[in-house]
């Protein structure tokens, strides 16, 4: 349906009074926050997780997590950007969780040598299809995917927060309940890894595009 | 300068490095490390490709429906179990309707010992202070419900087709609010008669029937009957006179129940709408 789209200003200050009427007792004024916001903190939650049915869990948990801690809530802040962020909270717990499941499932957990999560996936030898057969057939979205998902719960964190979600250095030190100058390592090396695993692909497709040979 | 070091390129891309403008300087004299910041500034450019699916307009009204079963009740107000969801009372329990006529009485004994009741003395200083909290009870009361009645008239008023050729809308979230807001309306509207109120008793009763047609919608709706809706929701004023209505209970709650103009002209100013 289609709706007129408030300000920016109007929209936070009826999220203002939406929030004082559910603590009020008033549920219906919450199912105009969950509808409000829901699709934004979907996209959040996608990128974390990378799939449909998990980023649908984490938004179900993020909006009953805000009703339950509603009280906490400053009603000056900003209503999306606190569901954003435990959003973002569980998405990651969501994430150690699975991986440390499937980690027990098949290989013994592993660090580096500064203590950071290793990936288990880096481990599996790579079965990437080379750089001409990529370009020629334009599967660099999976790449992507591929890649980010072989990023550390923290560091895809880390990385959608920053570069998707625009957050800060201390909201994401927040969401990783870690050091700021830890939160910017971890958001420097999902930089650096991504960058390792995908700017062979990255830079021939701008030299498909500049040739006019990109499909 | 020494060239920056990765990480401090990827933080001036961000705005984060600690020496932004040095680095700007540097990166203007040195193509190695401008082209660094190419790289870096493509990769992240490709990433913000990677399409997320898009759940769909309604959305979010799915989400409700699959967490509202689960969110655990709120202490609100003492006159809420009234409206409570049909599962946990039925509209037609004894205790529902029991508690319905109480309240109602005790309104009705607000409103007319609020109308009727003249300070002479100290001696009634406290019954004149006990009516007006009754007073305000009920001015809260039917503000928040004439405030989540104008949220529900105003989506309806916004509302319509996504694109061109889309033959139906769907208008259930706003129905299912609508139902809700009727059992309260009726209750107000009726005490508001019973004590003489007639201008307000006017107003709920052109709200009723704007939340019953609502109500009465099929959840989908064509384009045209959505219209001949929200005709009939700006043929009458009906959200103005909410509005002005709701606001004189705002300030008549936030001024203690004094009444908005000298005369206890308050119904004479809704009389107005």
């Amino acid at each position: 349906m289609k709706r007129m789209r408030p300000s920016v200003e109007t929209s936070i200050e009826s999220d203002a009074i939406a929030v004082e009427r559910t603590l009020a007792g008033d549920r219906e004024a919450f199912r105009i926050l969950v509808e409000r916001h829901s699709r934004n903190v979907y996209r959040l939650a996608y990128r974390m997780t990378g799939n449909q049915h998990d980023a649908e869990e984490v938004v179900q948990e993020a909006f009953l997590r805000a009703y339950q801690k509603l009280g906490q809530f400053a009603s000056r802040a900003n209503f999306g950007t606190w569901v954003y962020r435990i959003a973002a909270n569980y998405a990651i717990d969501r994430m150690r969780q699975k991986k440390s499941e499937d980690a027990n499932r098949a290989l013994p957990a592993r660090q580096t040598e500064d203590g950071a999560e290793m990936d288990l996936m880096s481990t599996v030898p790579d079965g990437a299809p080379s750089p001409e057969r990529l370009a020629q057939s334009g599967q660099l979205a999976t790449e992507m995917r591929r890649a980010l998902s072989q990023l550390t719960p923290a560091e895809r964190t880390a990385f959608v927060m920053r570069h998707w979600g625009g957050s800060g250095i201390e909201e994401i030190a927040d969401a990783l309940k870690s050091s700021t100058s830890a939160a910017k390592n971890t958001v420097f090396r999902s930089v650096q890894k991504l960058r390792k695993a995908l700017e062979p692909f990255v830079e021939q497709r701008g030299q498909a595009r500049a040739m006019g040979t990109e499909l | 300068m020494k060239h920056p070091k990765e990480e401090e390129l990827i933080a001036y891309h961000d705005g984060e490095a600690a020496g932004q403008e040095t680095i700007a300087t540097h990166l203007g004299d040195c193509p190695e490390c401008q082209a660094e910041l190419a790289r870096i500034d493509a990769l992240l450019a490709a990433l913000n490709t990677i399409p997320v699916p898009d759940p769909g307009e309604d959305y979010g009204q799915r989400v409700w429906q699959q967490i509202s079963p689960r969110l655990p009740q709120r202490r609100g107000h003492w006159w809420d179990f009234l409206f409570s969801e049909p599962k946990a009372v039925p509209w037609y329990a004894p205790r529902r309707w029991a508690a319905a006529g109480a309240i109602a009485a005790l309104i009705l004994a607000a409103f007319i010992a609020g109308r009727m009741t003249k300070p002479t003395g100290l001696s009634t200083s406290a019954a004149v202070e006990q009516t007006k909290v009754r007073e305000r009870v009920l001015v809260m009361a039917v503000g928040e419900h004439l405030g989540r009645s104008e949220m529900v008239l105003v989506e309806l008023a916004n509302s319509g087709p996504e694109t061109v050729g889309q033959k139906e809308v769907n208008i259930s979230g706003e129905q299912h609010r609508a139902e809700d807001l009727l059992q309260e309306n009726r209750l107000y509207r009726q005490t508001a008669l019973e004590q003489g109120d007639t201008a307000l008793a006017g107003v709920l009763d052109e709200l009723e029937r704007v939340l019953l047609d609502v109500a009465h919608s099929p959840q989908q709706v064509t384009p045209a009957q959505l219209e001949d809706i929200r005709q009939r929701i700006e043929a009458g004023g009906i959200l103005f006179k909410v509005r002005v209505v709701g606001k004189e209970l705002q300030q008549r709650e936030e001024s203690g129940n004094a009444p908005a103009t000298p005369n206890g002209s308050a119904k004479s100013e809704r009389n107005k709408v």
